[in-house]
């Protein structure tokens, strides 16, 4: 790899010279000392009989926490804080970061020549929680922000999270330091800490990735990346950060640009395609509408909504984002089974699993496979899987054949597609669209009625009913301007069959990529989004994701973003105790000495006790129903005074 | 195992554990709490949830469960997701047992009763 220009020497006139922010040519303090910040420990230091840990050796921690001395004193404004001005140039909002030596000079350039503002740097302690903040602040904020990995081991541990991120489509700018010099860089650490390639670290789940050799380069891929994370589908991306390049000065000769960033128009379906699915709509005579991540904006709800009063056809809401109002009496979601078996046209806008929708795999002894639908039901994607597809990871899903495939964006398609369907619907066809609306009014309001009922049961039971414990929240919430900011797979779905889901804040979905240890994060994340618009965000906390990475809660109290945490503490990696069961239970052996290795018991973690830990108010556990909603009163008096709190609620498996 | 062998199968085991759960009569308290024990034990509790309420992973079974003899047909030969519980892992007499602790559930309040479900 080139080596970036002399270190020092550089004409700081000419520095920034064509750089195209306002603002941004202010000077930089002379580069600190590091030889001299650093205190090394005596060379004795190993020898200490007092410590239970063994203490770096000089050499060691000079090399996590010192510089060169060539880089000593060097002169001129440092590339990073160039980095900083194409980064605010795209109004991020934030960086979500765990702090490490690979990325020190951004950092220092975050929060002097930045001002620690737009960007903001929010510290982070795991880059599992970094990334994944980022994942549901997107969600919730509906733009990007920045998650700082450090080298090979920081982003070793962010990739679970990125492939979180690249499973649910939502646009992440990952960067991660490295060091690419070998002659220059420090031994030990940094070096361990460093890769040739370190972008095939995360190659395999990111639309874009580049480790740029030149400030403007950087400049370039920062924007390319920014540009190509936001065209749909979303994805996140990834920039490696030479610490040569953060660090030195910008070379003389180097005339730094910014490039303009132009929003690319999302793809929408090819106009014929489209007529013909609208054909098939029309002329149906049980139509059903299925989406999954098809609202991508608050403006794809209402397109939604257009589309299915068109046609007056049922629509099945997968959730991965909130598509459609739960209020609407054509929300048809708790009886797709009856209704996908029925139908005899099925559009699916941007579905995950259209093989999984439309078929049924029994998880028994012989795999049993079966189609969910009749012979002759037409078939409609719109979806933009194959305009993002790699091969190695297999978040693509089965192969689903389709009698009619487009490959664009759903809710870009929607207006086209609405257009066509009230071309094509035919005179004598209205009549029986408009009594297809009185039936599903019927068929919404009896299946209002059969869920307050189903409601009740385990109504006083302790472990807590999962049905109560979103009862008991949603009371207290429903006049507020909530933002759900977890999902609800867990627990059977009961925020969305008890509340009422109309906004595209209200709901934001799961993780895409079932990678536990997403929640708690995503949380924090959209939380703070949530924050700026004055929301009031609540979290259905599992226990087991919480401890992937608990000290999120800590981020969450050291940035006062407001969020109560309700948990739902079921005391179990539970999907795990079921599909032991099954193991056993297929081989007809008895597990005598019941779940083993998927408990969280002996002892049970008082998660109040942790979230107090780190400064957050929290009450638990709670085991009696009855005591639940005076304590969710409490902690949401906290939440509205500009704090998160947390209320540990045992629950009932699901 | 033909559908036709299946079913003849679940009818007679069901045949079988009819006839001891008649001999209960009305669920007597013990066998409902060596049911609930069960219940719990065996890991029904798992899908259905520790009073039957049911849930995403399985059905409601209590209160009013329903008659016995179909539930044990589908408990020992379910070809569905729920995995089979036969007879080398779950006694006749602890089905009985477990059937008698559904039937010993109590009815919910009325939905219109509680304020929570009534905002």
């Amino acid at each position: 790899m080139a080596r970036i220009g002399p270190r020092a020497n550089v004409n700081r006139r000419k520095f920034l010279t064509g750089v195209a922010v306002a603002g941004a040519a202010t000077a930089v303090p002379p580069a600190q000392d590091g030889a001299k910040a650093a205190a090394p420990p005596s060379p004795n230091a190993e020898t200490s009989s007092v410590s239970s840990a063994l203490r770096p050796s000089a050499k060691v921690a000079a090399a996590e926490t010192g510089s060169p001395a060539e880089l000593a004193g060097a002169e001129g404004k440092p590339g990073s804080d160039y980095m900083v001005d194409v980064i605010k140039s795209l109004n991020v909002d934030y960086v979500f970061s765990n702090p490490a030596s690979s990325f020190r000079g951004l950092h220092e350039s975050l929060i002097n020549y930045g001002g620690n503002k737009k960007p903001e740097f929010i510290e982070c302690m795991h880059e599992e929680s970094s990334i994944a903040m980022a994942h549901g602040y997107f969600k919730a904020a509906g733009k990007p922000i920045v998650a700082l990995c450090h080298g090979t081991v920081g982003l070793q541990h962010g990739c679970m999270a990125i492939y979180n991120a690249w499973c649910d489509r939502v646009p992440i700018i990952v960067l991660g330091g490295n060091s690419l010099d070998a002659t220059t860089r420090l031994p030990m650490v940094p070096t361990y800490h460093s890769a040739v390639d370190i972008g095939a670290l995360v190659r395999d789940f990111t639309k874009y990735d580049d480790n740029p050799v030149s400030l403007n380069h950087f400049g370039h891929s920062f924007v390319r990346a920014y540009k190509m994370a936001m065209t749909p589908p979303h994805e996140p991306v990834f920039i490696s950060l030479d610490s040569d390049l953060q660090e030195n000065a910008a070379r003389e000769a180097e005339k730094l640009t910014i490039p303009k960033y132009t929003p690319t128009s999302p793809p929408q379906g090819d106009a014929n395609a489209v007529r013909e699915a609208a054909k098939l709509l029309a002329n149906a005579q049980n139509p059903v509408i299925i989406a999954d991540r098809c609202a991508r904006t608050p403006a794809g709800v209402g397109l939604l909504v257009q589309l299915a009063e068109t046609l007056n056809a049922p629509v099945i809401d997968q959730h991965s984002r909130m598509n459609f109002p739960n209020t609407h009496d054509l929300y048809q979601t708790g009886r797709a089974g009856p209704l996908i078996r029925q139908a005899d046209v099925i559009i699916g806008l941007e579905l995950s699993d259209f093989w999984g929708t439309v078929n049924q795999h029994v998880d028994n002894v012989a795999g049993t496979e079966q189609a969910r639908i009749k012979a002759g039901t037409k078939l409609i994607s719109i979806s933009t899987l194959e305009l993002s597809m790699k091969s190695n990871y297999q978040d693509m899903q089965r192969y689903q054949p389709v009698d009619i495939s487009i490959a664009g964006d759903a809710e870009a398609t929607l207006p086209a597609l609405i257009d066509a369907v009230k071309s094509a619907i035919p005179a004598d066809r209205r009549d029986a669209i408009a009594q297809r609306g009185e039936a599903m009014k019927k068929a919404h309001a009896d299946a209002r009625e059969r869920t307050l009922v189903n409601a009740t049961y385990a109504w006083d039971a302790s472990p807590i009913s999962t049905a109560r414990l979103s009862a008991e929240l949603w009371s207290l919430i429903k006049s507020e301007d909530w933002s759900l900011v977890s999902q609800d797979r867990s627990i059977s779905g009961w925020a969305n069959r008890l509340w009422a889901m109309e906004k595209h804040y209200h709901y934001l979905g799961a993780s895409g990529g079932f990678g536990v240890g997403y929640g708690a994060p995503a949380a924090v994340g959209a939380a703070l989004a949530n924050k700026a618009e004055g929301r009031l965000s609540i979290n259905i906390q599992n226990d087991g994701d919480l401890m992937y990475a608990p000290g999120v809660l800590w981020t969450a109290v050291h940035h006062k973003i407001p969020l109560l945490s309700v948990m739902h503490n079921n005391r179990a990696y539970h999907q795990e105790v079921m599909h032991v069961q099954r193991m056993a239970n297929r081989r007809d052996r008895v597990l005598n000495d019941g779940p083993v290795g998927t408990l969280i018991g002996r002892p049970f973690i008082d998660y109040a006790k942790l979230a107090q830990s780190m400064g957050m108010y929290a009450i638990g556990p709670i085991n009696d129903p009855k005591e639940l909603g005076p304590a969710l009163k409490r902690a949401l008096q906290v939440v509205k005074s500009g704090e998160p709190a947390l209320v540990d609620a045992v629950t009932q498996p699901r | 195992m033909s559908e036709f062998v299946r079913v003849r199968l679940a009818a007679f085991v069901a045949g079988c554990l009819v006839g001891i759960v008649a001999s209960f009569g009305e669920a007597n308290a013990e066998s409902a709490e060596n049911g609930k024990v069960l219940f719990l034990k065996v890991g029904c509790y798992q899908c259905h949830g520790t009073v039957g309420q049911g849930g995403v992973a399985g059905p409601r079974l209590a209160p009013d469960p329903m008659p016995f003899e179909t539930l044990a047909a589908f408990v020992r030969t379910t070809s569905g997701q729920m995995p089979p519980f036969r007879e080398k892992i779950l006694s006749d007499a602890d089905l009985a047992d477990i059937y008698a602790y559904l039937q010993s559930i109590p009815k919910p309040p009325d939905p219109k009763s509680l304020p929570q479900l009534n905002p």
